[in-house]
């Protein structure tokens, strides 16, 4: 038994060894360029400076597009959450006629790869006017959102014991009370883990704001996307050194997302509406 | 006094059915998704029949279908994405089988998986563009090994397909290792006992439990693989090899303002998807789908 297991053992961890190896060197390729005075058709650069990363800054505006991310961030989570959870709440705690079509409504912007969607809905935020500004880019990534926190927190809002708001209301607490003081309560965790994952989410959603964003309303992914579709003028080590910038903060992100949210186990709440 | 009555016994019928005050809280959430969700649809639905030069209302379709440089975008996107979420789903399934139970290290080892989410794709292009290069490490290396001339994987096929095993691989880990943590161990322990080999069991009792969940997850990864779009423009060949059907409804759309083919292509984009979808879920309805008796 032994003898059979051990290749196998051996060739799962000389993959995975070959696999992390081949990603060190792909990042490790990017933050070295980053840094390189000049670097071409050698091991390693000729020099190291730490200039592009000041010069990226001011040459591409990161201020101000790391602001217009935060922004739009912060929104759709906000938004998401206030339409997302009351929807939870209802669906975790009734059943009702039509109820299944409107489980498929909410899986289907999560399902679809978001370039079908987006395309016909920015070519609707451009017929009213609504594309290319930061409400264009906050409604486009709404889409995928609302549906996300409705997913992850109808499971999360099942398990709170209904005991718990029926005693509530015998102790004269109206509905408004219920929610305020009851259910919000119990749901911070809950609605910290969604939240969390519909900010790293936005941030690093591609297409829909690529699809929906104007020159001051771009997020940090699509104009360091611009960035490297235009280079050419500018040298390779600035772009890179805005990738850096990019996967720094999406580190921070995650690994503030992991200190809340056990990525094991969200998942696995998942799977119940699908 | 009769109708106070008959109000009242309404609202209970209608209560003992689920509909009750309650049912407003889901107005906003229903509202946001029709507005922004089912109508920017079916507008896109109906505008990929109004064709731009006029004509007959499938004259989109057609030209899509005849136009070679457009209906090949299919199979492009479908030889990307098929063997793209394959190997993700089936290079997980070992890795998730040696993750399982309790070692040091573990919660380390599953963040060092979970990175490379953060790269996005921009950072991966780059890094595959110079890494994997002519010139690159990876290429010296074969070099000082005895190669003859650098492999080619950037700018073509590959290139797209390793990043998509990049971006994609984490995220089929991390559904994998959740529907395999599901599995109660003491049913394979309970098979043990009886003299089960550990292939015998692995066949006969682990995967048939967790084939339900790979379903599941190569849906999942097949729909990040198929709508891959900044990678194929960057490491790939976006004129060719890997002119993908997301490349050709964005250019239809926004460069060409041609709205009404680039409608068309999304719609068939979203029918593709949803055929390979339809028949991995069908797949699925066949297997076995009750409790696997774990914490899930």
């Amino acid at each position: 038994m032994r003898l059979t297991a051990r290749p196998v053992v051996w060739l799962t961890w000389g993959a995975l060894i070959f696999f992390m190896l081949n990603l060190v060197g792909i990042v490790g390729a990017v933050v070295t360029n980053s840094f390189a005075e000049t670097w071409f058709g050698s091991w390693l650069p000729d020099g190291y400076t730490g200039k592009w990363y000041g010069e990226a800054w001011r040459d591409y505006r990161l201020l101000d597009v790391l602001g217009v991310t935060f922004q739009v961030a912060i929104a759709v989570v906000v938004i998401s959450v206030l339409i997302g959870v009351p929807t939870a709440y209802a669906l975790a705690r009734r059943n009702f006629p039509g109820k299944k079509l409107l489980n498929v409504l909410f899986l289907l912007p999560i399902l679809m790869p978001p370039m079908t969607y987006g395309i016909p809905l920015a070519t609707v935020l451009y017929k009213f006017h609504l594309a290319g500004s930061m409400f264009g880019v906050i409604a486009a990534n709404l889409v995928p959102a609302v549906p996300f926190v409705v997913l992850t927190m109808t499971p999360f809002i099942e398990q709170i014991d209904t005991k718990i708001e029926s005693a509530a209301r015998m102790c004269g607490a109206n509905t408004f009370a219920i929610f305020t003081r009851v259910l919000a309560p119990l749901l911070v965790p809950g609605i910290l883990a969604a939240s969390i994952l519909v900010l790293v989410r936005t941030v690093g959603m591609f297409e829909l704001t690529f699809l929906t964003a104007g020159p001051t309303s771009q997020t940090l992914v699509v104009s360091l996307y611009e960035a490297m579709s235009s280079a050419g003028i500018r040298p390779q080590q600035m772009v890179d050194s805005m990738a850096v910038i990019y996967t720094g903060s999406m580190l921070l992100l995650l690994v503030i997302a992991l200190r809340f949210v056990n990525p094991t186990q969200l998942v696995t709440r998942l799977k119940e509406p699908s | 006094m009769t109708a106070v009555m008959e109000r009242a016994s309404l609202k209970h019928r209608l209560a003992e059915k689920g509909v009750d005050r309650v049912l407003w809280l889901l107005v906003p959430g229903a509202v946001f998704v029709i507005l922004l969700f089912v109508y920017p649809f079916l507008y896109g639905l109906q505008l990929s029949f109004q064709p731009k030069g006029g004509g007959s209302p499938f004259q989109n379709y057609v030209t899509f279908f005849q136009d070679d440089y457009l209906a090949e975008t299919v199979w492009i996107t479908l030889r990307l994405g098929l063997p793209a979420a394959l190997f993700n789903v089936l290079a997980s399934i070992p890795i998730a089988f040696r993750m399982r139970g309790r070692f040091r290290g573990k919660r380390a080892l599953t963040t060092l998986l979970v990175v490379p989410i953060t790269l996005g794709t921009v950072l991966t292009a780059e890094g595959l563009l110079a890494f994997f290069g002519p010139t690159g490490w990876f290429n010296r290396i074969l070099m000082a090994l005895g190669a003859d001339e650098p492999a080619k994987l950037t700018h073509n096929y590959w290139g797209v397909l390793f990043s998509l095993i990049i971006t994609g691989f984490p995220f089929a880990f991390l559904l994998t290792l959740s529907y395999l943590s599901g599995i109660d161990p003491t049913l394979e322990q309970a098979a043990a006992t009886l003299g089960a080999s550990k292939r015998q069991r692995f066949r006969t009792i682990t995967m048939p439990l967790l084939a339900p969940g790979l379903a599941v997850t190569f849906c999942l990864s097949f729909v990040l693989a198929f709508s891959v779009f900044p990678s194929a423009v960057m490491v790939g060949n976006p004129a060719g090899e890997t002119h993908v059907m997301s490349i050709a409804a964005y250019e239809t759309a926004l460069r060409d303002n041609d709205f009404a083919m680039g409608s068309a292509i999304a719609m068939l984009m979203a029918l593709v998807m949803l055929i390979v979808i339809g028949v991995v879920l069908i797949w699925r309805t066949t297997l076995y789908r009750g409790a696997t008796g774990g914490k899930g």
